[in-house]
């Protein structure tokens, strides 16, 4: 980056860590932390988004959509995450380009699948054959939040139905008795109140989330962690920044890197608990109806 | 006349099919030097991209590099996310059984175990051994009398023996060369080097029969003019064998 990096061997130390620091590997491994922030940007709220609809429809009374409520949050909360994050780009990939192949190649008479191999015709291939690297990396990257979003959606599917079940039921027979229907009762004075129980739960999930990125590179990108390792791994002459195994070192960014996201994202969390508590006949509510007073 | 139809149908069809040239996706670890390795410029450098590049040039084909990790490198070739694996890949049955090679563009090259100075070398049958996981000397090290200590990266293994989790590596020797050049007598290879396996080829699908003919076509070429010898020298400079 600098003029004076051409030969790295002859360089004073500290010149040779500002070379060292910003060649296009460092830049990458920079570069990386801000995917994993648009990845936690993107997913939570479709997570909270998956998490709602999972939620309503566990309240439902029409049973079909009942039971696929049901079905979800407890079918993804019951497997691994690490297993569900190597099967969805690996089956649902799949199973797009089936779709797409058999819309697009209905005359296609081999086997999809040849031994191991699966093989679809190449109109059916998504990304297209010769997309350019970003639209892999878009797509890649796509992958990589639906699996995000339906393993998190099922949590916050579970601890919104919580909450929801949480707001006293007198105050929905106030609504009732108002002549509210169900519907109303629900927008009007339970969907308002849920959120002050839902919060510590849903505050739970996102630090867990937010420690879950690391599997990004499950997926195939490539995301700090892997970064970390790649750049603090010894490197022989065979590279123009020879240097020992320095892992601990990009480790111990990552560390603070993390704790400072769920530190801050603690704080974020006490002061929306404040501010959902206003007014609430909860303790937290009552406490600050008595300080104001 | 048939004859001569037939002639004609197969010339429409190879011109067919060089006009709908796709691109062709190569994956490789980047993290196994000299064979393939990211460097400081975040570029996909190594042997075998010199070597994959060159084949492409030849064959007329546009390809790409794609990195993927050591453990899922089959099982993405097979699912199609990438056409071709040139990874420092040794030819062996179990992974014929699940993927088809090409002739091998590296003879069989020596492996060798490294340690720190002062091993003594009998650590070789009974002492803790680290190894990549999924490679020929990860196979060797669980037929033998040693313990074996698996890990996912090659940089790990050596990291191991460094802090003393293991007592030696077992590697392809070529990997292991800078590492101890590079030690300063701290590091040093043990017992006698040997030869495992039948060479290293790039894997591809076994239904992707003119890929893989093509392929074998361009790397017999090269071993004739001795090109591809050339490109070994150029990148290998410990022991290793040519054509």
């Amino acid at each position: 980056m600098f003029d004076y990096c051409t030969d790295p061997s002859i360089l004073e130390q500290w010149q040779w860590f500002t070379c060292y620091l910003t060649t296009p590997t460092h830049f990458a491994f920079y570069r990386s932390f801000l995917t994993v922030m648009l990845l936690l940007a993107l997913t939570a709220p479709i997570a909270l988004a998956m998490g709602m609809a999972g939620a309503l429809a566990m309240r439902s009374r029409i049973w079909p959509l009942n039971w696929l409520g049901r079905g979800y949050v407890n079918l993804i909360r019951g497997v691994p995450d690490i297993v569900f994050f190597m099967f969805v780009p690996i089956a649902l990939g799949q199973g797009i380009e089936w779709i797409y192949h058999h819309i697009q190649c209905p005359d296609w008479d081999q086997p999809i699948r040849q031994g191991n191999d699966f093989i679809v015709c190449r109109e059916a291939k998504i990304p297209g054959v010769n997309a350019p690297a970003w639209v892999r990396d878009v797509y890649a990257f796509g992958m990589a939040v639906v699996a995000f979003a339906l393993v998190f959606g099922s949590f916050a599917a579970n601890t919104l139905y919580g909450a929801m079940s949480a707001v006293p039921r007198a105050q929905i027979e106030t609504a009732e008795a108002y002549g509210m229907t169900r519907a109303q009762a629900f927008r009007r004075v339970v969907l308002p109140q849920m959120w002050v129980y839902a919060i510590p739960g849903l505050s739970n999930i996102w630090q867990i989330l937010v420690k879950a990125t690391p599997l990004l590179f499950l997926l195939g990108i490539q995301d700090a962690v892997y970064w970390a390792r790649e750049l603090g791994g010894q490197k022989t002459s065979l590279y123009a920044y020879p240097h020992p195994d320095w892992r601990v070192w990009y480790f111990l960014v990552l560390l603070v890197f993390y704790l400072f996201m769920t530190w801050a994202s603690e704080r974020a969390f006490g002061r929306l608990n404040e501010r959902l508590s206003r007014g609430q006949a909860t303790a937290a509510g009552e406490r600050q109806r008595r300080a104001a007073a | 006349m048939k004859k001569l139809l037939i002639t004609t149908a197969a010339a429409t069809m190879m011109a067919g099919m060089a006009m709908a040239q796709d691109v062709v996706r190569i994956g490789t670890e980047g993290a196994y030097p000299p064979w393939n390795f990211i460097n400081d410029d975040n570029e996909v450098v190594g042997f075998e991209i010199d070597l994959g590049n060159e084949i492409c040039d030849r064959a007329g084909l546009t390809c790409e590099w794609v990195i993927n990790d050591w453990d899922t490198i089959i099982p993405n070739l097979v699912a199609g996310n990438y056409d071709v694996i040139m990874a420092g890949m040794s030819i062996t049955e179990a992974r014929s059984e699940v993927i088809s090679f090409t002739t091998n563009y590296l003879p069989s090259d020596p492996s060798a175990y490294m340690a720190l100075a002062g091993t003594d070398p009998s650590v070789i049958e009974d002492g803790v051994i680290a190894v990549q996981s999924n490679t020929v000397q990860a196979g060797l090290v669980a037929d033998g009398s040693a313990d074996g200590l698996e890990f996912p990266t090659p940089d790990e293994t050596i990291s191991a023996v460094r802090n003393g989790e293991a007592d030696a590596v077992l590697a392809d020797k070529n990997f292991l060369a800078p590492y101890v050049n590079d030690s300063g007598g701290e590091l040093v290879f043990i017992g006698d080097d040997f030869f495992p396996g039948s060479g290293t080829g790039a894997g591809i699908r076994q239904s992707d029969d003119e890929l893989r003919e093509t392929f074998t076509r361009v790397i017999n070429e090269m071993k004739e003019d001795g090109s591809l010898n050339e490109m070994i020298v150029e990148w290998f400079d410990d022991g290793m064998s040519t054509f």
